[in-house]
Formats: structure tokens, C-alpha cells, sequence
């Protein structure tokens, strides 16, 4: 069971960004969950200042773009 | 700092020849528009140059194309060069500065990094947290969305070099000078406390590796949404412009704007508050208001306004800052861009 976080205040892109994020855990096959962070407090406690950012499993992957739901599946593929 | 490398699906084009084909098919295009409308206009459909309608028509199938590609091929360039400078990358540049050098530093940083009103509330944690003074956050935060380059190559292009850099200077001026009133006045207590609480973290973002194809997409991504979010106005905008430029040039909006009335400037900065866009966003009303003959001062406010008073900006910057010093914020932000509308069009005219 992975764990997705979108790091964002709920603006356009960090929903675009959460919308990648489901759409590559259905692409990847895996058993993840997808939250959405909206605490600044947590976004920065997690090291990014730009948002939309991602975090799978308390690694940030992206911050400050939108990575494709391609992208994101090849992540969550990853072993390490 | 170790670099983060994230494994990447094989992309089906090799680079080199999607971005080598992009290129030739943009100067290709750009060279062949104008005529294309010339003769679109002038032969296939034998209009003469002294008709309006034929003046009209060939500047409207010239000027959207020209826009467009402008658009399409500096906002893509721009924005894969901006890439390179997050906040993240520029914030140990403004730690332990004082706060005339900082409130300098931050405005010119504040040119390239993107920005988004969305962020404003992490990036001002974040600045804060890691040591920067408070009055040299607010010369970033004033100028990251009022003076963006992709506004100053837009301006270029369609206005000459005069305007972008008169644009430049004037949102530069607010920005640092926002900076240091907001630091001369010691109003570090309207911070919200829990800023202060909160550990200096370095940043795990910037070790991400990104390649080339990564920064591409991230570029054409961002050209392509903001041209669709712009194409409606262009040719509401340019629509208008042409429109002018067959008939009889109006000058109802010169008179309401011009110089005869003395509150024009704040007028058109109070207007400018509930609309919010991102600076290049604005460049469609700027190039009517100036066709119009709104002076140039007047116009520069405007811009300003639309993209540095944000009442969104506000309501989400109330969360890291209490009242007093939104006031402030907003108070220096909008003297500053009356003063500089006044000053524009005492000095030009």
C-alpha cells in the first residue's frame, strides 16, 4: 500500500496534479492512496515551497510542475 | 546534496527532432503570415488598400497569427529557461542579507522565478523560516508576479523596448521600495506565530534531476494553457485594435482616461482589483487601452494593478499574516502604483 500526497492549496494545477496521481495508481496497478495536503505548514514541513508538489511515500518526486500520469506510474512502479 | 534521479518511460519521439521541427515550422510561419494576409486580403478577396475593410481585415489576419506565434514560441522559450531558477534554488541568495541588498536581490530574482498566487503562502513560509528578512520577502512577493519576463518579451515585441523597460523599472521601483518601507517599519509581530515556531528545513525539492524532455513538456504545457486562457481576449482585443485601426479611432476611452481627468490613474487602479490574471494575461487590455490613446502611465498602472492587487492573493496571505500588515501591504502597494501612473504621465507626454 503506497501512499500519494499532492502538496497544494486546492488551486487548478494542484487538482490537475491529483488527477494524474489516480489516474497513474489505476495505469500502475498498485494499491495506493491519494491525499491531498492543504496545511502550509505541512507543504513546507515537507521542503517545498513551490506548489503543486508530490510526495509518494515521504519521498517528494515533484515540486512546482505537473508530471504526467505516465510519470507518476513509472514512480510508483519503482522499487526503490 | 546527493541529486535525485526518478526513473522515466521511454518517450516514443526523440528530441531533437520534435523540438528541430518545431522550430523550422514557427520561423517558417513567421515569416510567411504577413504576406499570406496580404494576399488573402488584397487578391483573393480584391480589396483595395483604401478601403477600411481592407485595411481592417489584413491587420486582423496579420496581428492575431503574429500574437499568437509570439506567444506560442517566447512563452515556451521562457518558461523552459525560468525552469532552471525555483524558489527553492534562489531563497539562500536572500538569507542573511541586510535589507537594502536583499530588498535589490529579491526584486531582481523576483523577475525570473515563476511564481504562482497559489504558492504564496509556502514561499512566504519558506522565505521566513530560512532567515530572510521580512521586508526583502515582500520585495520577492510584490515583484515575482508584477515583473515576470514573459510580460517584458510580450511587451517588446508588440510595443518596442521603451514600454517593456519603462514596465520593468516602474514594477521594479515598487517592488523594492514596498520592501523597504515594509522592513523599515518593524512589523515582524504581525506574522502569524506559528511562522516563527517552524524548524528551518533545507529543501529535499531541488535535488530532483530533471531532464530536458521533463522541462520541454513542463514549457509547452504551461504555453499551451496559457494560450488558451488568453485566446478569447486576443480576439476580443486585437478585434477591437483592428477595428480602430480601419475606422475612425475612438476616443471615448481617451477622454474618460485621459489627461483632462486628474483621477484617472486611481480610478483605473481601483477598476483593475477585482480582475486578476497573470501579467502576460493583461497585454490583450493593454494593447487596446494604449490604441485608444489612454496614456501610457495610466495604462502601466493598470497592469500593475490587475496583476499585484489580488483580492485571492490577500484572503490566502491572511493565513501566514494578521491584518495590520495585509493593510500595510496593500496600503504601500497601491500608493506605489498611483505614484508611478502619475509619474509616467508627467514624464511622457
Amino acid at each position: 500500500m503506497k501512499t500519494i500526497e499532492v502538496l497544494g492549496s486546492g488551486c487548478a494545477n494542484c487538482n490537475r496534479l491529483e488527477a494524474n496521481a489516480r489516474e497513474a495508481v489505476i495505469m500502475a496497478g498498485v494499491e495506493a492512496e491519494v491525499v491531498h495536503v492543504t496545511d502550509p505548514r505541512e507543504i513546507v514541513g515537507r521542503g517545498v515551497m513551490s506548489t503543486p508538489g508530490l510526495v509518494i511515500d515521504g519521498r517528494v518526486v515533484s515540486a512546482g510542475r505537473i508530471p504526467s500520469a505516465g510519470d507518476i506510474a513509472v514512480w510508483l512502479s519503482d522499487p526503490s | 546534496m546527493t541529486a535525485i534521479v526518478l526513473p522515466r518511460p521511454n518517450r516514443r519521439l526523440p528530441l531533437p527532432l520534435v523540438v528541430g521541427t518545431a522550430a523550422v515550422a514557427w520561423l517558417a510561419a513567421w515569416m510567411l503570415e504577413a504576406p499570406t494576409a496580404d494576399w488573402i486580403t488584397f487578391t483573393v478577396l480584391g480589396l483595395t488598400h483604401e478601403s477600411h475593410l481592407g485595411e481592417t481585415l489584413a491587420f486582423l489576419l496579420e496581428d492575431l497569427p503574429k500574437v499568437l506565434l509570439l506567444l506560442t514560441g517566447i512563452v515556451t522559450l521562457v518558461t523552459l529557461i525560468r525552469g532552471f531558477f525555483p524558489p527553492e534554488r534562489v531563497r539562500p541568495l536572500l538569507v542573511g542579507r541586510g535589507l537594502v541588498p536583499g530588498s535589490f536581490a529579491a526584486a531582481g530574482v523576483g523577475v525570473i522565478t515563476p511564481f504562482c498566487s497559489c504558492s504564496a503562502v509556502p514561499l512566504f513560509i519558506g522565505f521566513v523560516e530560512a532567515g530572510v528578512p521580512l521586508g526583502v520577502t515582500f520585495a520577492f512577493l510584490i515583484a515575482s508576479p508584477m515583473v515576470n519576463e514573459v510580460a517584458l518579451v510580450m511587451l517588446w515585441g508588440l510595443f518596442g523596448p521603451g514600454i517593456a523597460l519603462a514596465y520593468m523599472a516602474a514594477g521594479l521601483t515598487v517592488a523594492i521600495v514596498g520592501g523597504l518601507v515594509i522592513g523599515k517599519l518593524g512589523l515582524e509581530r504581525y506574522v502569524e506565530d506559528y511562522v516563527w515556531a517552524l524548524q528551518g528545513r533545507p529543501s529535499t525539492a531541488i535535488a530532483i534531476r530533471l531532464t530536458w524532455a521533463d522541462r520541454l513538456s513542463d514549457a509547452w504545457a504551461y504555453t499551451r494553457s496559457l494560450v488558451r486562457k488568453l485566446l478569447p481576449y486576443l480576439v476580443i482585443g486585437i478585434g477591437l485594435g483592428a477595428l480602430i485601426h480601419g475606422y475612425a479611432p475612438t476616443d471615448l476611452v481617451a477622454t474618460l482616461g485621459g489627461r483632462a481627468n486628474p483621477f484617472a490613474v486611481p480610478i483605473v487602479v481601483l477598476l483593475a482589483v477585482p480582475m486578476y490574471s497573470n501579467a502576460a494575461g493583461t497585454i490583450p487590455i493593454v494593447q487596446a487601452l494604449l490604441g485608444k490613446g489612454l496614456p501610457l502611465g495610466t495604462t502601466l498602472s493598470f497592469m500593475m494593478a490587475v496583476t499585484a492587487i489580488s483580492l485571492p492573493e490577500f484572503v490566502i496571505l491572511r493565513r501566514v499574516i494578521k491584518l495590520p500588515l495585509l493593510a500595510v501591504f496593500i496600503g504601500v502597494v497601491s500608493t506605489g502604483i498611483i505614484a508611478i501612473g502619475y509619474l509616467f504621465n508627467v514624464l511622457v507626454s
